[in-house]
């Protein structure tokens, strides 16, 4: 990978670090409503997925914890913001939230805060790349706790009988909430339960970008050429609580959380394109100053100025607001 | 002209959409090789292929969710649920998102699927193949319900159901597989919104959806040997529901009368009457009436599951109790 580029994806993961700490703010400020499930700590993985597909022409759905996957995958993240604060310019016209962002003009198609729902809308749009005979492909993330939901075998199965375009991502942050995954899960290791579909399958470490490209990349073109789901484990963590709402001290040792900050992704790589001579120490000062004046003088900003929604739009978009009188009529009858 | 059967109905609009829009695609359980178990899908995988007319494995769940996924991105799925029981295992993604997922996207991504299941009681089949629970859809904002009660909306409401941008449930019943009646030869459509007027009358109307439009035709005939003229409408539509020909009809005959298969708590009966209420309380003359099941299990036993089900008998009963003759 060319040094430009390395740059840009240390300064993006700065980026989305700084993105999801501002919304920690915003929330504290009670500008940002709802839960709000901060993706800090787990960058690499889907800033390192989606650097190798093809974003804005492969469809991608996640869960709630999905503002850095839009914004990956091409949604303005001035728009990302608009939504958290509610506004009518938000992502999803302030109706969505946080856990509900949606951008269709780059494929991505959404944020689902019921745990393991994607999994079939995923395998879905997949069907639909199939069918219309397109080179796209379906990209799901979800995280280790989805994978305890029916829909999971359910999608799996059919994804593997049906050879769909589809390649889900688990995030195996290794906590479905507050409950650490061996006290909730027969087998740990999640890539092991792929056997049962004949998907292939296999883990790898989450907190390093290169090693999530070089697996996503030979995923991500496997399931390009044809070949049926793919199913990546990546090991994560998250730096913070599952949401605002908890504190991760009633169920993470701190000892564990001091071991995984000490891998944070961020870390890694800026170490490795300092020790390869690609960065200096003030570059990465510079970067981190460039990008806190982007997120508040422009991001921020614009969410904070935009307009709320209108009242009278309260009935909008419940269903086709243009609908075509020949299909919905109304019957006309004569009393 | 041609009579058909209900199932019929159901497999021609099938087959006239699959040949209009290559994006048309069915999907459900035995709907493929064995033909859909009321055979409303017969002979269509082999005319249009397993690329598009997908037999799917039990998983209600996901299979529907497949279904609604692909809709996002443009494919038009038929997707067939064998009975309204197993909807329920289909409910996170029927109501949780297909029903919001174009209002929490501001309206920018639609679910174009349609959902066809029956919903009712037939012979014998007990508590957990009898369910209606039109009730529940009907409450879910997001959602189009619609109730043929014929083969003629059977076929025109499926067809335009496949067209609309929005997610369509559609009830059909067991027992109304084997009704016949004429269908035109050329192409048409009913709309999806809509109550339909199906017999004039004057002293009362007898409002009823689904299978329950038949009982109340059935018991206009009986009344009208005692000299009541009825007017029997079919809701068609459950949402949304057409209010304004509801009022319309109860300020004509200022009584009125619901009938459902389906459980009276919080029922379809319950909105009717209370729509009737906002909108037209002045116009009624006597109390309304709903009939309605017996709010048990459906049972399996022929004499308690007749107990259970409301019949023309009851309706008639219901009818001369608005009219206050008993």
């Amino acid at each position: 990978m060319k040094a430009a580029d390395q740059k840009r994806l240390l300064r993006e993961m700065i980026f989305y670090r700084r993105f999801e700490e501002r919304c920690f703010e915003a929330y504290m400020e009670r500008k940002i409503g709802g839960f709000l499930h901060l993706y800090s700590g787990q960058e690499a993985v889907a800033t390192g997925v989606l650097e190798t597909a093809r974003c804005g022409h492969d469809y991608v759905i996640t869960g709630y914890r999905d503002h850095v996957h839009a914004i990956k995958t091409g949604a303005p993240a001035r728009e990302v913001m608009a939504e958290l604060y509610g506004k009518e310019t938000g992502s999803s016209r302030g109706r969505g939230g946080s856990m509900h962002v949606f951008d269709p003009t780059v494929n991505f198609m959404g944020g689902y805060a019921l745990v393991g729902e994607p999994f079939p809308l995923a395998a879905g749009l997949a069907l639909a790349c199939k069918h219309k005979k397109t080179d796209q492909i379906a990209i799901c993330f979800l995280g280790d706790g989805a994978n305890n939901q029916g829909t999971f075998h359910e999608t799996m199965n059919m994804a593997a009988v049906w050879h769909l375009p589809v390649l889900f991502v688990c995030e195996n942050n290794q906590y479905a909430i507050g409950t650490r995954i061996d006290r909730s899960t027969a087998v740990v290791d999640q890539y092991k339960r792929m056997c049962a579909y004949n998907i292939p399958a296999s883990q790898h470490d989450g907190q390093d970008i290169d090693i999530v490209m070089t697996a996503a990349k030979k995923a991500i073109d496997q399931v390009r050429a044809g070949k049926g789901p793919y199913f990546l484990e990546f090991l994560t963590y998250r730096l913070r609580g599952h949401s605002m709402s908890d504190k991760t001290i009633t169920y993470r040792p701190k000892e564990e959380e001091q071991k995984w900050a000490e891998r944070d992704p961020l870390k890694i790589y800026s170490d490795r394109l300092k020790k390869a001579g690609v960065i200096a120490d003030a570059d990465i000062k510079a970067m981190e100053k460039e990008v806190q004046d982007e997120i508040e003088n422009d991001i921020v900003k614009f969410a904070e100025e935009s307009a709320d929604p209108r009242v009278e739009d309260l009935y909008k978009y419940v269903l086709d607001d243009n609908p075509d009188p020949r299909w919905i009529g109304p019957l006309q009858n004569a009393i | 002209m041609a009579e058909l059967m209900y199932w019929e109905a159901i497999r021609r609009a099938h087959d006239e959409e699959l040949a209009n829009d290559p994006n048309v695609i069915v999907m459900g359980e035995d709907v493929g090789v064995v033909g859909g178990t009321y055979k409303a899908t017969s002979g269509l995988y082999q005319k249009y292929g397993e690329q598009r007319i997908i037999d799917t494995p039990i998983s209600e769940n996901s299979f529907t969710g497949i279904g609604i996924g692909a809709s996002m991105a443009g494919v038009r799925p038929i997707i067939e649920i064998m009975s309204i029981n197993f909807a329920l295992l289909a409910l996170d993604t029927l109501v949780n998102a297909a029903a919001k997922i174009r209002y929490m996207s501001g309206g920018r991504v639609s679910c174009p699927i349609v959902m066809r299941t029956p919903g009712g009681t037939a012979h014998q089949l007990a508590a957990q193949h009898s369910a209606r629970l039109a009730r529940m859809f009907m409450s879910t904002a997001g959602l189009r319900v619609v109730t043929p009660r014929g083969p003629l909306d059977a076929c025109g409401m499926l067809k335009s159901a496949v067209r609309c941008n929005d997610p369509v449930i559609v009830i059909e019943h067991e027992r109304m597989y084997n009704l016949k009646e004429e269908l035109p030869d050329h192409e048409f459509f009913r709309p999806l919104e809509g109550a339909e007027i199906v017999r004039r009358g004057t002293d009362i109307t007898l409002i009823g959806y689904n299978y329950s439009v038949h009982l109340c035709l059935e018991a206009a005939k009986r009344l009208e040997k005692d000299g009541i003229s009825a007017e029997v409408l079919d809701l068609r539509a459950l949402k949304p529901l057409d209010r304004e020909t509801i009022r319309r009809s109860v300020e004509k005959t200022h009584r009125v009368l619901v009938a459902e298969e389906d459980e009276a708590p919080v029922g379809v009966g319950s909105e009717i009457i209370a729509t009737v209420i906002e909108d037209c309380f002045f116009a009624l003359d006597a109390q309304p009436v709903r009939v309605h099941a017996a709010d048990v299990p459906v049972p399996y036993a022929a004499a308690l599951e007749h107990a259970a089900i409301p019949d023309v008998e009851d309706v008639y009963k219901g009818a001369l109790k608005v009219m206050g003759k008993i």
